[in-house]
């Protein structure tokens, strides 16, 4: 209960963040939280099932069109394009899964990676329906919700807490479950796992299935809260992305990749005040803290405060 | 009597009247000569950096003109440049922060296609002028909004387009291309094939490479042998490659004309080793990085202001060449930003839609030291600028002028009006 208290809380202090900061800032922590979500998704399968993945990118981009292309080319409203963007992602990270989890460790971050490479040269291949690399703009008929203007401040923040919220508690739930708790087993001994009867393979095609929902829906959320999709989503430095929020702030842990999305924009943010290198402390301050904090702030407080989901 | 204790109420009104002037004066003087801030929507890291570092240089130059000529009604202008890494979901934060957090009048800068894609829907929403140096025909096609123009450059349909009739009347009728793979490429591939068509001219094959190739050898038996004409539009590291490649292909036998966009040689020694294959080969150049005999009156003085020599290379250092052909975009952009506030007696954000018609309002834009490149035809209903182009020979390994368009050549029909959008 305590903990379900503490997250309800995580969540209204976020939505009441979002009134009392500027509206640029407001409009930062819609980013923030779309982004988060796509790395509460990661961290479905890397942080709590072990499945270190280079390919969610795909499964991003793969919402962000699901979504993006029905709106662009058929004028879909934006309801049903996030309901096509979660199953986009869904059915990328399913078929995707198929195939890789006959791989493990090394072997199955190589075979994710060069499917999200092929997705990405398919995006450029179909480049008059796609808009290849250079995207394209969403219409503003695709961008209401519920009468509410996406392009503006305040229907779009509410959008993405909601979005983000919903994938929060969902995710909570899911780790609490029983099937949350086979997920650790797997990533902590699979053998053992096998042993007691549960199917490894089935089981992380389930995981990574829900991740790519999660994903897929932050893609479309973002394509449509922001108005564009372009295949710069596609490419791997969205596979790396969420794994950087989720090392940062936690992996393991369900607010942990909310804290690290945060920390990685205020350190952007930061970094590009004080110099033009701002990649570069990016960069070294990532490093530090792989060093000094290897599980990320959450997970190094977890191992200090006892009960943290 | 009176005292300073005891003033009388002609003092105390005269003192109080003296107060609030000098109180209000630094407010009114501080109104006067707030600055004008122009936020530059900058490619200093990523694919766009060597393009990006140009750019700068080349907008602090006409910044230091501007402002030396008294600035723009009489306000000084100040230009602030962020980093966007060439990525358009940083592209639209930067859009973001120049507007909101460092409170710029306007936006401006951007070059590669899919940063502008991505930053214009931002800029859109926040109503304030985005004005593009990017030379994508995403402006005129219609695809983006009524706050994002490009003044600056002439979009790459245009470009195109005024090639074919000088490529059909002195290289050859029987084309094949080879392009990129990705948008850049698509767009030569579809308005050249047409404007070859239009010329009694025929593309004979059509060549992609995917972006990720490394090596072309494997392609070039793919081009016919009655080819007259090579057109090549390779761009990024892979262009020497290709060159070479194309060359050991070719060997010292028979060979297509060869015909390319200098896009591929931007920030690249034309002599270069291993470049020596493409002596004889004409470029397209929208503004000739070595300067032509007949220069405009105004050339030498553009390129002192921007530290470049007769060669294109930087002053300091004559290795490092310039992106001759794109960065007079930032010049002119400023001058074109400067014209339209003093039309619209621009005071501040609150103007920002006054700017904007006063912009689409711009027709003529004169040859001057405004615009180094050439005199210019600005369409308000497509948001886009227009320009004579230039072709060079490499003869001894430099680029030569040898032919100039007229504007007329590049005009084609409207694709959006711009004007009939609400902001």
């Amino acid at each position: 209960m305590k903990t379900w208290a503490a997250h309800l809380a995580v969540l209204a202090l976020l939505l009441a963040a979002g009134f009392l900061l500027s509206p640029y800032h407001m409009t930062n922590l819609a980013r923030i939280l779309v982004l988060a979500t796509f790395a509460m998704g990661y961290n479905l399968a890397f942080g709590y099932t072990g499945l270190l993945s280079l390919g969610h990118a795909l499964f991003f981009a793969a919402g962000m069109y699901a979504a993006g292309l029905p709106i662009w080319h058929a004028g879909l409203a934006a309801l049903p394009a996030l309901g096509l963007g979660l199953a986009g992602g869904a059915f990328a990270a399913l078929a995707v899964g198929v195939l890789a989890l006959r791989t493990a460790g090394v072997s199955f971050m190589i075979v994710t990676l060069m499917f999200a490479q092929a997705g990405y040269l398919t995006l450029l291949y179909f480049n008059a329906t796609t808009g290849g690399d250079e995207g394209f703009a969403l219409p503003a008929t695709g961008r209401r919700l519920f009468g509410a203007d996406l392009s503006t401040d305040v229907p779009r923040f509410l959008a993405a807490w909601a979005i983000f919220a919903v994938t929060f508690l969902a995710t909570l739930a899911l780790v609490r479950s029983r099937f949350g708790r086979v997920m650790v087993a797997l990533r902590e001994n699979e053998d053992r796992a096998r042993m007691l009867g549960i199917n490894p393979f089935t089981t992380k095609l389930g995981v990574l299935t829900l991740s790519g929902a999660a994903s897929g829906l932050a893609g479309a959320a973002y394509a449509i809260l922001f108005g564009y999709a372009g295949a710069s989503f596609a490419t791997i430095q969205y596979s790396i992305l969420p794994m950087l929020y989720v090392l940062l702030g936690g992996a393991g842990t369900v607010a942990g990749p909310l804290l690290g999305a945060i920390l990685m924009f205020m350190l952007i943010e930061a970094a590009t005040e004080v110099t033009s290198a701002w990649m570069f402390l990016v960069g070294a301050a990532l490093v530090i803290l792989v060093l000094f904090a290897p599980k990320g702030i959450l997970g190094a407080l977890r191992t200090r405060l006892r009960g943290l989901p | 009597m009176t005292s300073l204790l005891m003033p009388t109420r002609r003092a105390l009104l005269m003192g109080a009247g003296a107060g609030l002037l000098a109180t209000a004066l630094p407010a009114v003087v501080g109104a006067q000569a707030a600055p004008i801030k122009i936020g530059f929507q900058l490619h200093r890291t990523g694919i766009g950096a060597s393009y990006g570092r140009w750019y700068e240089r080349t907008a602090q130059a006409a910044l230091k003109l501007i402002n030396d000529g008294g600035g723009i009604a009489g306000r000084p202008v100040e230009i602030l440049f962020e980093d966007d890494a060439t990525d358009p979901k940083r592209g639209a934060e930067v859009v973001d922060k120049l507007t909101q957090s460092d409170g710029c009048d306007l936006v401006m800068g951007t070059l590669f296609s899919h940063v502008v894609m991505g930053s214009a829907p931002r800029a859109g929403e926040l109503k304030v002028p985005y004005l593009v140096c990017s030379e994508g025909y995403h402006v005129a096609s219609g695809a983006l909004n009524r706050w994002t123009l490009q003044p600056g450059i002439t979009d790459v349909r245009a470009q195109i387009s005024t090639m074919a009739p000088w490529v059909s009347a002195n290289l050859g009728k029987k084309v094949t291309m080879v392009f990129p793979d990705y948008a850049f490429g698509h767009d030569h591939r579809d308005f050249f094939t047409k404007a070859m068509a239009e010329q009694g001219g025929e593309v004979i094959a059509q060549i992609a490479i995917p972006p990720t190739e490394t090596s072309f050898t494997r392609y070039f038996p793919q081009i016919p042998a009655e080819t007259e004409v090579l057109y090549h539009v390779m761009v990024g590291p892979a262009v020497l490659t290709f060159v070479k490649e194309l060359g050991e292909f070719y060997g010292t036998g028979a060979k297509p004309a060869l015909f390319g966009f200098v896009d591929s040689l931007e920030a690249v020694d034309t002599a270069t080793s291993g470049l020596e294959f493409l002596e004889g080969s004409h470029f397209w150049e929208a503004h000739p990085r070595v300067k032509p005999a007949d220069a405009g009156e105004h050339e030498a003085a553009y390129r002192a202001a921007v530290g470049v020599d007769d060669m294109g290379a930087s002053v300091s250092d004559p290795a490092d060449i310039s992106t001759y052909s794109h960065m007079f975009s930032t010049w002119e952009t400023l001058y074109f930003i400067k014209q339209a506030m003093e039309a619209a007696g621009y005071t501040g954000p609150a103007d920002r839609q006054k700017l904007v018609e006063a912009m689409e309002a711009i027709t003529d834009l004169p040859y001057g030291l405004e615009r180094p490149q050439g005199a210019k035809l600005f369409n308000g209903k497509t948001h886009q600028v227009f320009g004579a182009q230039y072709i060079s020979k490499v003869e001894a390994g430099k680029l030569v002028k040898v032919h100039s368009t007229t504007i007329d050549e590049g005009l084609y029909p409207d694709a959006v009006d711009y004007t009939a959008m609400s902001f």
